[in-house]
């Protein structure tokens, strides 16, 4: 067991080891900190002095080491539009883009698992088509839009939830930020939430419906049924045990797909999140925050992946015979 | 009264490019504790006739007519409820590969205790010990610890004793096994039919043994049916139809299986291929291959008729 | 030639399609839509993006159906007085060829990539296919973003707008390759053990030219699956970047485009400059997904 997380420990660290060379280039030679770090009427020499000071003139293996300890320690530079430590601005988002990535989540889990089921067993019936129907749109329709069409509906016409922002928030632990606490934060939690999760929702539907298929065409179950247990036994027990197996994988990996969509979300309802961070610094080519954010993603996703692997290893027998 | 009576059954398949017939009027009965061979080539609806008789005909299949009485009572035309509670109870079934037979994710022991739970009437405690009898039974060492180890821990001809066990936990009075040998190995082949053999003897039990593996039937049925085409071409006590076959059909695969007391330079073999459902000839199905046909074979299909110790359907050889 | 169309016509392909209502309904839905993107200049009652023909008159009529509506602007202006109508044609052309050329560059580059790593094995598998696994952690729309905001900050300033398209194809067209690539490699594992590649190593016959004339030909099926919804995944993924801002540039709007500039007027009331290009759009998604769908079921040899 511990061999088998050692082993997916090492295999990580390269992955990150390259992203982290792709997030250092992208610091070094992609746009100009120099230029933009020094005054309009600068003299040859104090830009020499500036170079020579940021360290810009050692070697580019040194940079590169030195750039890797800075980050061990959080360290990523500052923000070249907001003149801040990049740390905090993400610490400062952090909060609000996972409250809203969790929920999204547990609402895609709750709703897609069950209907993926229930249009598994009952492949033809008119609930089952309503579904299918309702998850096409889903995947067919992209976040924005979503977004914008619930916006409209709820905010402008009906004025029942709000259309931005996240409500009243209170400061917990120091440094988290949560909208819990407030009946606001939670109205400003809804919308966003739905429009997030939805996607993944479908997804999710779609997957676990393929899966239980799948299953059920399998020769276990023709035996299950061979042996007269009953439709609630099969279902239930045997074919959906089998089904959340690689729907597991998947549904880890979701979450990583909520990150990324949340940037598109946070857009729409002005979530103040991360993700509204880095589309900010992709159109402002703010690169000490692309840099630090294209690590952190590659941290998470090694993280999930990890977890995702370790999940796997519990539910599935067959994974722990190791020759 | 027989165990099990089939009268006239017919399944058929409904396709883009017409109706298949893939059986047609099988007729045939089993005693209580007897053991019904069927043999017959790939395609010639041995395992049809098994789904169709538990009940487990894949879409788009249909029984399309006759009858299946099981004691008498028909079974055929039962509410699925019903019928679930004759699956495993009074009709057991084991198939073919045992690897892809048993949940991966479940203890065979959770298997074994699920489906005798299902049926009888017994408690966690009285089922798991059960369960271990049974292991113990189908010959698995070690019974009291392999009952919490998971199928692929086993090797393949103990996984298909499993399967045995669970087909039989139950104590139905009838086993239909399809092809429960051809994936395994053929050392471990005759361990699994004397197994089969000893377990459904002591019990009573009567075994519809479907295969196409001529030896196994030799060994152990106590009569044989030869499938082809759909239909049954002969029906008769084992010795009778191996030593004496009386339809042309029977006799051309007799012929063709090589035996070591006999010199010869080349294996025959009947020509010809059995034909596919979209191109079934008229008459009797056999003709285009048989040695011996005469018209009326190219006309009118034979029904099942006595000739000489057994059953056959052949107008020449039988006499109706 | 006839032979082969009408044997076409009777597989069961073609057979499926022609007693599938809903594929039919897509395929007809795709099909008015990409006539009314290619002809957009010959089809489209006006043309938006000549400056001279519009007046600030017209601006925000409503859509037929409202008051002070007319046929002359079916689905209503904008601010400037632009037909919201012939905005969406014109940005439906974008919207396709984007997506269209994104999709291609992605399923050249992963059948190239596939064939090559699934016939030489070993350790150029090994590593193509870490590459393409660590790449499909990532949600595609995370890379197009990224590759796009990379780029684009490493060119020089004057030359953005100019190649902004063609960022976002490569961008996007970067993002899709690994689904296509796992896929075609997964086929060329299983064809490569066969008889007939066999046959042609045994002949002697170059290893590209079996990739290319022996084996790809098997594993187009799966390849056009994904391909139709790789489509629509390329849309949305343009639609969402050009909404972000981080997209086209405004002189060639696409559907996104639109939909973002109509966003700041949904407070004030006038609703029809963002959502009727949202509604084309997801028209063409839906329609593209439910052919795709369609087709992946048609082809899944285990369900025939």
């Amino acid at each position: 067991m511990f061999g088998f997380i050692a082993s997916r420990i090492l295999q990580a660290i390269p992955v990150l080891l390259v992203v982290g060379f792709l997030a250092f280039a992208l610091f070094t030679y992609v746009g100009d900190p120099i230029a933009i770090m020094l005054p309009q009427d600068h003299t040859e020499a104090q830009r020499l002095q500036l170079i020579h000071d940021l360290g810009l003139d050692q070697p580019f293996i040194v940079q590169y080491w030195h750039f890797l300890l800075n980050a061990l320690h959080g360290n990523f530079g500052n923000s070249y539009r907001m003149a801040q430590p990049v740390l905090t601005l993400i610490g400062e988002r952090l909060p609000a883009t996972l409250e809203l990535a969790v929920t999204a989540t547990i609402l895609a889990f709750a709703i897609g698992v069950p209907m993926g089921v229930y249009t598994g067993i009952n492949r033809t019936g008119w609930l089952s088509r309503l579904f299918m129907i309702v998850s096409l749109i889903g995947v067919s329709l992209p976040t924005f839009l979503l977004g914008i069409l619930l916006i409209l509906c709820f905010a402008v016409w009906l004025g029942w939830l709000p259309s931005f922002g996240r409500g009243t928030v209170s400061h917990i632990g120091g440094w988290w930020t949560t909208g819990f606490t407030s009946w606001s934060g939670i109205r400003s939690l809804i919308l966003p939430a739905i429009t997030l999760g939805m996607f993944q929702m479908t997804l999710i539907m779609r997957l676990v419906r393929a899966e239980m298929l799948e299953v059920l065409r399998a020769d276990y179950i023709k035996f299950a049924r061979a042996r007269g247990l009953t439709n609630r036994s099969i279902y239930f027990g045997h074919a959906l045990k089998n089904t959340l197996v690689p729907v597991i994988t998947v549904i880890g990996l979701q979450f990583g797909g909520i990150v990324a969509f949340s940037l598109v979300t946070e857009t729409v309802f002005q979530w103040p999140g991360m993700g509204l961070l880095l589309v900010q610094s992709v159109s402002s080519a703010d690169i000490p925050v692309m840099s630090a954010y294209l690590l952190l993603i590659a941290l998470v996703f090694v993280i999930i992946n990890l977890i995702v692997d370790l999940l796997y290893y519990a539910v599935d027998p067959r994974l722990r015979v190791r020759r | 009264m027989a165990l099990l009576d089939v009268i006239d059954l017919s399944v058929e398949f409904p396709t883009r490019r017409g109706t298949l017939r893939a059986l047609e009027r099988v007729s045939f009965s089993i005693e209580p504790g007897e053991v019904l061979g069927v043999v017959g080539e790939s395609g010639a609806g041995k395992s049809l006739t098994g789904a169709a008789i538990v009940g487990l005909l894949e879409r788009p299949g249909r029984i399309a007519g006759g009858e299946i009485r099981l004691n008498g009572e028909r079974i055929d035309t039962m509410p699925p409820e019903a019928m679930r509670r004759i699956r495993g109870r009074r009709i057991g079934t084991i198939f073919q590969d045992p690897l892809t037979t048993l949940n991966p994710l479940y203890t065979i022991g959770r298997q074994l205790t699920e489906t005798m739970q299902t049926h009888l009437p017994l408690s966690d405690k009285a089922a798991r010990t059960k369960a271990i009898e049974w292991l113990d039974r189908v010959g698995i060492p070690a019974a009291g610890q392999r009952i919490d180890a998971y199928p692929h821990q086993f090797s393949g001809g103990q996984r298909q004793r499993v399967v045995i066990a669970l087909a039989l936990c139950a104590e139905p009075a009838l086993v239909v096994a399809d092809e429960p040998t051809t994936a395994l190995d053929v050392s471990i082949q005759a361990q699994i039919i004397t197994l089969l053999k000893d377990l459904t003897r002591d019990h009573g039990t009567a075994v519809m043994l479907v295969t196409h593996d001529m030896g196994v039937i030799a060994e152990t049925a106590d009569r044989v049916a030869v499938m082809y085409a759909g239909r049954i071409a002969e029906i008769g006590p084992v010795a009778q139809v191996i030593r004496h076959p009386a339809h042309p059909y029977t006799e051309g695969l007799m012929a063709s299986i090589p035996t070591l007391t006999h010199r010869a330079n080349r294996l025959r073999q009947i020509d010809g291929a059995m034909p596919r459902l979209d191109a079934m000839p008229p008459g009797c199905r056999f003709h285009p291959r048989c040695p011996i046909a005469i018209p009326r074979c190219t006309a009118e299909q034979p029904e099942l008729m006595d000739a000489d110790g057994t059953r056959a359907a052949c107008w020449v050889q039988a006499h109706g | 030639m006839k032979a082969r169309l009408a044997r076409a016509w009777d597989s069961d392909l073609f057979y499926g399609f022609r007693t599938s209502p809903v594929a039919l309904a897509a395929g007809l839905v795709l099909l008015v839509l990409i006539v009314a993107a290619a002809f957009a200049p010959f089809l489209a009652p006006h043309n938006p993006m000549d400056v001279a023909s519009l007046s600030l008159l017209d601006s925000f009529k409503p859509p037929v159906g409202m008051a002070d509506a007319d046929w002359s602007n079916p689905l209503g202006t904008d601010n400037q007085g632009r037909d919201v109508l012939s905005a969406i044609m014109y940005g439906l052309r974008i919207s396709l060829a984007v997506g269209i050329s994104a999709v291609v560059l992605a399923v050249i580059v992963g059948i190239a990539i596939g064939l090559a790593s699934g016939y030489a094995g070993g350790t150029l598998d090994a590593v193509l296919m870490r590459i393409a696994d660590v790449q499909l952690t990532f949600p595609s729309i995370l890379t197009a973003l990224l590759v796009d905001g990379v780029i684009t900050v490493a060119l020089p300033r004057t030359m953005r707008d100019a190649v902004q398209i063609y960022v976002m194809i490569f961008a996007i067209g970067i993002s899709l390759w690994p689904g296509f690539a796992r896929t075609v490699r997964g086929s060329t594992l299983v064809e490569r053990n066969k008889d007939y590649v066999l046959a042609a190593r045994v002949i002697g016959v170059r290893p590209w030219r079996i990739m290319l004339f022996h084996v790809m030909p098997n594993v187009i099926g799966p390849v056009l699956v994904i391909g139709t919804l790789g489509l629509g995944l390329a849309v949305i993924a343009e639609a969402t970047l050009s909404f972000l801002g981080v997209g086209l540039p405004p002189t060639q709007p696409s559907l996104g485009t639109l939909i973002r500039f109509g966003n700041d007027f949904l407070f004030s009331g006038q609703w029809w400059v963002s959502v009727f290009p949202g509604l084309t759009l997801i028209l063409m998604v839906l329609a593209i997904n439910l052919l795709g769908d369609w087709m992946r079921d048609a082809l899944n040899p285990k369900l025939r």
